[in-house]
């Protein structure tokens, strides 16, 4: 996010040249919010996964249940962050888990109002049930209030005892105002018939059902006529005498004004907007909502304040402009975790049309890749970002090629887990460079074991040949293997590149050789040689390894593979140049020399001995 | 990074937690910050707990349990480290396991050397660099003086710890490909009966009186097998969970069927089977090459599987196991 920026004057000329400074994202780093990231990764996973085939009201009841799941999740990781912020001593600590509380609870605000308006699509009737809850659910500035009087010894007697009895009209609360004023009624005797006659109205006052047992009509027919009885106790001035009777009597008809005189009970232009849908429309239609909202506003704000986001946003939700309220919500929240899981939802709902947005992909997934470039960003949340990517149709693989390239792997566990991810998706670019990164540190540190491992993952077969060429230089230097348990466990691994098979070769000719399986071992010697595996800068030093069974007292090179040896030499000298031979030291020719004479005895020990007979 | 070591209560069956809360959701006691990622972990006694950290350093915490805190008791510096060979300077590598046999404690790591440290001792008994040439990535004792190592070339090693040669004394591997192995651990009664699982998610079952090749293997996960524990006290019970995000419950008992109703205990915290004479038939059971002829149960406790389960321990009735979805599961039923 950009945090600011710095104009100065280069010093070449007059032109300004801007420093902009950048910072990370810092949400994803807040403990509290990782509770929020993790648990809707989940619920949005299994989202993906769910059945598409559940059709009509099933599919709907379970996008609802999906809806709900993320709700509960933001209300849960608001509790925790309101623990946090009670808790912490640092001022700055508190304020900061305090803006969060109020973020995370306007986002479950709109969240709540966008599951009734566009989830549930609750139709009328219903729809103002939903708002009820919607608005007793949220507005929570009252509570303390409404705790203290219900608590106090005489509730009646509470100098705020009529504020909390409004409090529960204006959010059709009628059982609990009714009970409240029930107190009222015994302190009082005299009032004794005029609260009879408001209890009864409060008691009568028909509400929209959610089952089907009554039709839109007749509960508008019912509705007219209990409004029509209380106009006319209204007129006959039953209520006269106690005002704030009187009010609660207004407020049940509907009046604009007696409802806006409790401003302050009730603290936001839509609590307003639904006490008023509650008392003169309760059977409003979903689309009539946007007239009634946009005048409720005007009124309350009523021009000494502006709209907040806030209330742009719910406005726009009211208005069924779902584009809207997501563009609204990207721009006052600093990270893409609302928007990008709520469109995705909506878009389950196929409620989004997919207009294309000019670079290409539509708006769900955009959203969702936004998002997920910024998991990867942290340390450990990008193993969720990976589920995300791989959702988005269009973009996604190419995304998590890119940033699956740049998580940095400090140890082999990640770097395992980072592995398996682009095995399963068929990234093998992507395998082969971490596992070359990985194994280049492991022979940067010597751990010539694990950079095997590691090419033998890739099927590396060039990096294998740079490892055992590592061995056989360590042994030319040194004259003994190191890292034995390795060479001598290679199994089929050998098979991955030939020099690999050479160093397995011929780490088994020395083992035969400590053995004293000496006709073994000259085989394998020979084979090694004949057969090509070996490489032929190495051919000297295998010759040279034939020295000693050469010389031992029992034959051990038949005539064929001595002459075989003979003509291995002869191919290793003829195929130096002059120049070569001349600069040859004096230890390359005494060798040579010492080869040729050995070879030659050989050859004449084993020809005598092959045309012995044997016996007689 | 913010790593801690953090000590959670889980309240007992039939109470209340300690503030009337929900039971069973598990209570934060006291934590405390770590260097590096947390690679292993283990009880050294009843205080103590040594940690394996990814910077090389092996820790030992002790547990205050009268005023709830958490300290650093001990500490080993660069108990695990590389030295490049071309700077010739030294980095720390990951320890990437560590194992307990109060006062000893053996550590090992990507560098591929063996620690062998005693509590309260401020230098290393004894240490075998370049033990082996590829990173070692678990360790666990078969006897009081030896331990078995797996390694990422699909090596079980045995080494033992009173011989001053630093050779293995028996290597073990895997007759096909040499796939990494990534723990190990023993039967608690039967010691010649070794589990290991693999980098393809596979459970080798070993016998290390005899041969140099597992005597079974099955194929259980699609991703590495992170962890694998028999039961402590009921062996007949195996436990693996894997990056593929699953935890599964091998189970060797013999055929409920066949048992009489009232060994069949069930869910009850305090009463284990002892059926001696089926137990003889266990032993075979994990040894035996067919593990469908003995009805060998595999459930995958884990319903709705997304992100690795990276470590596991039981207990008992109890099952702790901890995800990449950053959320600890505990099970206090598990025999129910």
């Amino acid at each position: 996010a950009l945090t600011g920026c710095v104009a100065g004057t280069g010093e070449e000329g007059p032109s300004s040249s801007r420093l902009f400074v950048v910072r990370k994202d810092q949400d994803i780093y807040i403990q509290t919010l990782r509770k929020l990231f993790n648990e809707s990764h989940g619920i949005f996973v299994g989202l993906q996964r769910s059945e598409e085939e559940l059709a009509g009201k099933s599919r709907k009841a379970q996008l609802v249940q999906v809806s709900k799941n993320y709700r509960s999740v933001i209300r849960a990781c608001m509790e925790d962050m309101h623990q946090a912020a009670i808790s912490t001593r640092d001022p700055a600590l508190h304020s900061q888990y305090s803006t969060q509380v109020s973020i995370l609870s306007a986002m479950e605000l709109i969240w709540n109002l966008c599951e009734i308006l566009f989830v549930e699509a609750a139709a009328a009737g219903p729809l103002l049930l939903r708002l009820l809850d919607w608005v007793r659910l949220h507005v929570c500035d009252v509570d303390n209030m409404v705790r203290e009087v219900l608590s106090s010894e005489n509730p009646s007697k509470h100098g705020l005892f009529w504020n909390v009895v409004d409090v529960f009209v204006l959010q059709g609360r009628m059982d609990e105002a009714r009970h409240l004023l029930s107190k009222e009624a015994s302190a009082n005797p005299t009032s004794v018939n005029m609260y009879k006659i408001l209890d009864d109205l409060m008691k009568k006052m028909p509400v929209p059902t959610l089952g089907n047992t009554q039709t839109l009509t007749e509960m508008e027919l019912k509705w007219q006529h209990w409004h029509e009885e209380c106009q006319r106790y209204l007129q006959d001035g039953t209520f006269a005498s106690n005002s704030h009777m009187e009010s609660i009597c207004k407020i049940l008809l509907g009046d604009e004004d007696a409802i806006l005189e409790k401003k302050e009970l009730m603290t936001t232009w839509y609590h307003f907007l639904v006490t008023r849908l509650l008392y003169s429309h309760p059977t409003v239609k979903p689309m009539e909502l946007r007239f009634y909202a946009q005048a409720c506003m005007d009124l309350f704000l009523g021009g000494e304040s502006s709209p907040e986001p806030l209330d742009t946003i719910l406005m726009a939700a009211f208005e069924f402009e779902m584009h809207q309220v997501i563009k609204e919500c990207s721009i006052a929240l600093s990270n893409w975790w609302f928007v990008a899981h709520l469109t995705d939802l909506l878009d389950h709902c196929k409620l989004l049309q997919s207009h294309n947005l000019y670079f290409g992909s539509n708006m769900r997934e955009f959203l969702l890749l936004e998002y997920a470039s910024g998991l990867f960003s942290h340390h450990s949340l990008w193993q969720l970002g990976v589920d995300y990517f791989d959702h988005c149709p269009e973009y996604g693989r190419v995304y998590l090629e890119l940033h699956i390239e740049r998580i940095p792997l400090n140890t082999e566990q990640k770097a395992l887990k980072v592995l398996r991810i682009c095995e399963q998706r068929q990234m093998h670019e992507q395998v082969r460079s971490i596992c070359k990164i990985m194994a280049m540190k492991a022979l940067r540190n010597n751990r010539l074991g694990s950079a095997l491992s590691w090419s033998i993952r890739a099927k590396d077969a060039a990096f294998a040949t740079l490892i055992s060429d590592r061995f056989l230089k360590d042994y030319c230097e040194r004259g003994c293997f190191s890292d034995l348990d390795l060479i001598d466990n290679l199994g089929p691994s050998m098979l991955l590149s030939d020099r690999l098979t050479f160093l397995g070769k011929y780490r088994e000719f020395h083992r035969l050789y400590g053995e004293k399986r000496f006709p073994e071992a000259a085989k394998l010697l020979l084979m090694l040689m004949t057969a090509h595996i070996a490489p032929c800068s190495f051919w000297m030093t295998l010759l040279t390894d034939a020295l000693p069974l050469l010389e031992q007292k029992e034959v051990i090179f038949s005539a064929e593979q001595t002459y075989e040896l003979m003509r291995c030499l002869e191919d290793l000298t003829a195929g130096k140049s002059d120049k070569q031979k001349f600069q040859d030291d004096d230890v390359e020719t005494v060798k040579v020399e010492m080869l040729r004479l050995a070879l030659a005895r050989n050859l004449a020990r084993v020809i005598v001995k092959e045309g012995t007979l044997e016996g007689s | 990074q913010d790593n801690r070591i953090s000590i959670w209560s889980v309240g007992d069956l039939g109470n209340g937690g300690l503030n009337g809360e929900y039971q069973g959701e598990p209570q934060l006691l006291c934590d405390i910050g770590h260097n590096g990622d947390v690679m292993d972990m283990q009880f050294l006694d009843q205080e103590r707990i040594v940690v394996a950290s990814s910077t090389g350093t092996v820790t030992v915490f002790r547990h205050h349990q009268n005023n709830q805190t958490l300290s650093a008791s001990q500490r080993w510096e660069k108990a695990h480290y590389h030295v490049d060979q071309d700077t010739s300077c030294g980095a720390g590598a990951a320890c990437t396991g560590v194992i307990c046999n109060n006062p000893e404690i053996v550590t090992v790591g990507e560098d591929g050397r063996i620690n062998l440290f005693r509590a309260d001792q401020k230098d290393a008994v004894r240490t075998i660099d370049n033990a082996d040439s590829s990173t070692l990535h678990a360790v666990t004792f078969l006897r009081t003086t030896e331990i078995l190592t797996v390694n990422s070339i699909g090596q079980l090693k045995i080494w033992d710890l009173r011989q001053q040669r630093n050779e293995p004394s028996q290597i073990f591997s895997l007759a096909g490909d040499r796939v990494p192995l990534h723990c190990v651990d023993r039967h608690p009664n039967q010691q010649h009966i070794v589990a290991t699982g693999g980098q393809d998610g596979m459970l080798s079952i070993w016998d290390i009186r005899q041969g140099t090749m597992p005597v079974s293997l099955l194929n259980a996960h699609e991703a590495e097998m992170w962890e694998v524990h028999f039961h402590p006290s009921n062996p007949d019970h195996l436990f693996t969970c894997s990056e593929d995000g699953s935890l599964w419950h091998w189970d060797t008992s013999a055929d409920i069927s066949e048992k009489p109703s009232f060994l069949h205990q069930g869910g009850r915290s305090t009463t284990y089977f002892s059926h001696n004479t089926i137990n003889q038939s266990v032993v075979s059971a994990w040894l035996s090459n067919d593990p469908t002829k003995d009805r060998m149960e595999i459930t995958n406790l884990i319903p709705n599987q997304t992100l690795s389960v990276n470590s596991l321990d039981i207990l008992g009735p109890c099952l702790v196991y901890g995800t990449d979805a950053e959320a600890i599961y505990v099970n206090r039923q598990l025999f129910a």
